[in-house]
């Protein structure tokens, strides 16, 4: 058999290799290009002070969460209680991102859902959002001690995700 | 249809004179120039909600801001890499619709000459080998095939 | 009821398939008349239980069954019933369906007009059908049961997408995957061949009219799609690159090379393992294509609804199909022997340049669309590869094609010397170059690129006329008859590259002088685009059969006259979803001006979209004429006369290739 006419079929099967690869992967998720960067600063209005503006700078040599959230999010309501255990646990302070909503129904939601924040920001017009990278709500983002970010969920957080990804990379950045 | 600036200049004059209630529409961003160099940039972005649309054709909210951050960023005299860097540092290079030349790309940018000059060459090669390989007629191989061609003038060939 | 007695068509077609695509192919390896004559029969008994089973589904949308599942989700009463009856194929399951019901169509016609091939063949090719059959009517009721009921039956159905309430609906999807496919057929008698053993121009002379055909359809196929995309998305796009796109533009690239490529093995008896190898690439192409579109692999405005088990069951598929195929090829294809002689410069040889600049570009796609992919899979990031990309890329290669399509038809068979091709184009060359500088500078703005884009074009077009004199010389009686005389295989060939003239002029001008405003307009504001003004006059309710409509009146003015108004609508669908943005579009020869409604911005005033497209419908003007090309050169009377007549007189010595 002459050999070259094998050509054909190694590549085939090469191909082959790569989309059954492609098959188990989500074209849509985009990683983050800001982890191991510093976050973004921001100084917003708080949802329950308006008039006190809160920003990165307060939460400097603090492990913390920042979680992006909507009133008008379908999938926030999934994540919330895994977020609002997480807070009673007392480990990390957890910062809410109010994004692109309106101030009475972000806090009406919190109090129809139980609120997990140290305090929400307003970020009505999405500008922060878009500093973090943040494409679908709800995001969220661990930024360590100095500022930096060390992880980004996207999505829901899930407690495979809480379990494996967030809560060894918190007590891990919280220990240095 | 002509585009000549001659015709544009006339119809605005026409247009000068016309009564003052109807006016000349505000385009959505002021500048003309500014205006197509933002569109040209929306075109060049991902809307990374949509499947598979630029922010210049999605109606996505996401796609709107970033949009309206364009053109703010045209506004503050930023240049149009300095934009696209913009984007790129909070989403990465997926947002590109043109990838950019990097050690992940090369085989991207360089492969469809590859496949040319590869194909090319095989082609080459492969006729060269034809003309090489070509079996030589034996005399009397030669003198039957004349037999035969002279034969019948009007018979075709395969 | 009725459904489920359409459930049942199919799994007894599934049974039918299984016997047509193992029987008859044993039966030619063993010589087993019986089962050789088999083939026929059991085909066509397979086509009327799917059609029988399509059918049902058919019936079931166009009488609004909404017990059945997949017409309750897709479907709904107030929908009118022709996109009733195209919702038939609006899901993942009913294009499935669909490819299904192309396939058995596409094995009726091979069973019904294969009278002249030798029934050995013949069963072989219905045999590999057959096999193709199985695979995918297992798929559908295996993952993709289109007949499934839902109980509680519900009162209403939740309405076939917005984007699809279309003519475009009902005309593309079908025309596409009868093109799609069709290639199955030139797959199947390539596979027959290697099957049998015996590869020689008689096959090529077999399997060309089938190739062609599918062709025709694929290449009128995507230019629907293109067609419908622009007018229907409302931003005047008509081609994106889009993955699901590049998965019909691929075979249809690979499936042009296999046309051509048939041409040298039918006259000249070689290349025939570089043509079976094209004519299984070009249906492996298209399964690959499916798979894309189905698997979630990859992200795109026209993916259904994805789940990664169909995607396994289509991978392996593949990889049985063509992994199958391409063993055989590599087991069977003949040795790589002498094969006809000929030079560097002769039609074979530019007719393979051909094919290594078309297999060049649709690797070029390939590589493109998959790219993502494989650094995602490589874990080495997340890139898009979009337009820019394949623009930069396309058009380069597709260059020297167009170069050659002046040249080859031009060249002799085996030996053709440049300085006397030199002599016959040289005159062709320069007016095309003179032609191309000097219709941009009257167009008022000289752009390089369209220049360029119109050389090109041009020199089809000059190349063509020299052809036709050359051909034609020497003939007597008038213009009629020397017309008459040659035959239709060629003037499809000359249609079909005018054809590719026509589209590269519409692509050029377009790209080289299309505007766009994007302006707010409160009622009577005006705005101007080229030499005509454009005045908005408001907007008012109007109510459609399933919708509502917000209806924007658009006075379009040239030289302060009103020639017209176009009604540009944003329509809210009674049954949910997104507004709809419908284009008012004034089509003529010289291009298109287009309007769309963009959002509300208060106070009666919007955001329209005004464009100027100039010579757009020569695009898609142009695909037509290739395809009406490929449909003549099918009415040859070659195809038509069962043998062939004794020996025709002599033809004029030296003519440049009879085709």
């Amino acid at each position: 058999m002459n050999r070259k006419l094998l050509i054909p079929l190694v590549v085939f099967v090469v191909l082959c290799g790569f989309l059954f690869a492609g098959l188990w992967r989500d074209p849509r998720e985009v990683p983050s290009p800001l982890v191991g960067k510093p976050a973004p600063a921001f100084n917003l209005a708080q949802l329950d002070a308006p008039d006190k503006p809160f920003g990165t700078a307060d939460m400097k040599g603090q492990v913390w969460l920042l979680n992006v959230w909507a009133s008008w999010c379908v999938s926030c309501r999934e994540e919330h209680p895994l977020l609002v255990e997480f807070a009673k646990a007392k480990i990390a302070p957890v910062i809410g991102l109010n994004y692109k909503d309106q101030p009475a129904p972000g806090r009406q939601w919190l109090a129809q859902n139980g609120d997990p924040y140290t305090t929400s920001v307003q970020d009505r017009d999405g500008r922060v959002g878009i500093d973090y990278g943040v494409y679908g709500v709800p995001e969220t983002f661990v930024i360590d001690k100095a500022g930096t970010i060390r992880y980004k969920q996207i999505g829901p957080i899930t407690p495979e995700a809480l379990e494996k990804n967030i809560l060894p990379l918190v007590r891990e950045l919280q220990k240095s | 249809m002509k585009r000549t600036p001659r015709i544009l200049l006339a119809a605005f004059v026409l247009f000068a004179a016309m009564p003052a209630l109807a006016a000349e529409a505000v385009p959505t961003e002021m500048d003309p120039v500014k205006a197509a160099r933002a569109v040209k940039l929306a075109e060049k972005l991902r809307c990374l909600v949509c499947q598979n649309q630029t922010i210049a054709d999605s109606n996505a909210e996401l796609a709107n801001d970033l949009r309206t951050q364009i053109r703010e960023q045209i506004a503050a005299g930023k240049s149009d890499d300095d934009i696209l860097a913009y984007m790129t540092n909070r989403y990465g290079d997926f947002v590109l619709y043109q990838p950019p030349f990097k050690a992940t790309t090369i085989l991207l940018w360089l492969g469809p000459a590859v496949l040319l000059l590869g194909g090319i060459a095989v082609l080459v090669r492969n006729l060269a080998r034809r003309r090489a390989g070509e079996i030589a007629l034996t005399d009397e191989e030669k003198s039957r095939a004349g037999e035969l061609l002279a034969g019948e003038p009007g018979k075709k060939k395969t | 009821m009725i459904p489920e007695l359409g459930h049942f068509a199919l799994m007894l077609a599934l049974l039918i398939a299984a016997i047509q695509g193992t029987l008859p192919i044993i039966g030619a390896a063993r010589r087993m008349p019986a089962w050789i004559a088999l083939a026929r029969p059991v085909a066509q008994a397979q086509f009327v239980f799917v059609a029988f089973a399509w059918g049902v589904l058919a019936y079931s949308f166009i009488t609004s069954d909404f017990s059945v599942a997949n017409v309750a989700e897709n479907s709904n009463s107030e929908l009118p019933i022709f996109y009733r009856f195209a919702a038939t194929w609006g899901s993942h399951e009913g294009s499935m369906m669909l490819w299904v019901m192309m396939l058995a169509a596409w094995t009726l016609a091979v069973s019904l007009k294969s009278r002249n091939l030798p029934d050995v063949m013949v069963a072989r090719v219905l045999g590999v059908m057959g096999l193709v059959s199985c695979g995918f009517i297992l798929f559908v009721l295996w993952t993709s049961n289109p007949f499934e009921r839902v109980f509680p039956v519900p009162a209403n159905g939740r309405d076939l997408n917005p984007l699809l309430q279309d003519p475009g609906m009902v005309v593309h999807p079908p025309m596409l995957y009868t093109g799609y496919v069709g290639f199955s057929v030139a797959f199947a008698f390539a596979v027959a061949a290697l099957l049998s053993g015996r590869l020689d121009a008689t096959w090529a002379r077999w399997s060309r009219p089938w190739t062609t055909v599918a062709w025709c359809f694929l290449t009128l196929g995507i230019m629907l799609g293109s067609w419908w995309a622009y007018y229907t998305l409302g931003w005047g796009g008509w081609w994106f690159w889009d993955p699901v796109e590049n998965a019909s533009f691929m075979p249809w690239l690979v499936g042009t090379a296999l046309v051509h490529s048939l041409v040298v093995t039918e006259k000249r008896g070689t290349f025939k393992n570089w043509t079976v190898l094209l004519a299984i690439s070009a249906f492996s192409l298209s399964l690959v294509g499916t798979f894309l579109v189905r698997s979630g692999v990859l992200t795109s405005v026209h993916a259904f609804a994805t789940d990664p088990r169909r995607g396994v069951y289509i991978l392996a598929f593949l990889v049985i199909v063509i992994g199958g195929s391409l063993t055989l090829y590599a087991v069977r294809a003949p040795k790589v022997g002498v094969g006809g002689r000929f030079e560097l410069v002769s039609r074979e040889s530019m007719l393979l340049a051909n094919n290594v600049l078309l297999l060049a570009a649709c690797g070029s796609v390939l590589l493109g669309t998959l790219y993502p992919l494989f650094l995602d899979a490589l874990n080495l990031g997340k890139i898009s590869v979009g337009p820019p990309y394949f623009d930069s890329v396309f058009v380069p290669l597709m260059t020297p094609l167009v170069f050659l399509m002046g040249i080859g038809p031009l060249a002799r068979w085996k030996e053709a010397e440049v300085p006397d091709l030199w002599r016959r184009l040289r005159w062709a060359l320069a007016v095309s170059v003179v032609t191309a500088l000097v219709v941009p500078l009257i167009a008022g703005s000289f752009r390089i690129l369209v220049s360029f884009g119109l050389l090109l074009a041009f020199w089809i077009v000059a190349s063509t006329v020299v052809n036709i004199r050359e051909r034609t010389r020497g003939m007597t009686g008038g213009i009629i008859a020397r017309i008459r005389r040659q035959p239709r295989s060629y003037w499809g060939m000359i249609l079909a590259h005018l054809g590719v003239a026509v589209f590269i002029i519409g692509v050029t001008l377009v790209k080289g002088y299309e505007t766009e405003r994007d302006v707010q307009m409160r009622v009577g504001d005006t705005v101007s685009v080229g030499s005509y003004v454009f005045r908005f006059d408001g907007v008012t309710e109007r109510k459609g059969p399933n919708y509502t409509a917000a209806r924007g009146a658009v006075s379009v003015s040239r030289n302060g006259t009103v020639i017209e108004t176009l009604y540009p609508e944003k329509r809210a669908y009674n049954a949910g979803g997104m507004p709809m943005t419908n284009a008012a579009i004034d089509s003529g020869i010289t291009g298109d001006i287009y309007v769309s409604m963009g959002e509300p911005v208060g106070g009666g005033a919007w955001i329209i979209r005004v464009y100027s497209k100039p010579f757009i419908t020569w695009a898609w003007a142009g695909f037509v004429l290739m395809a009406l090309g490929g449909f003549l050169a099918l009415m040859d009377r070659r195809y038509r006369t069962q043998a062939r007549p004794a020996a025709a007189p002599a033809r004029v010595a030296g003519a440049a290739g009879a085709d």
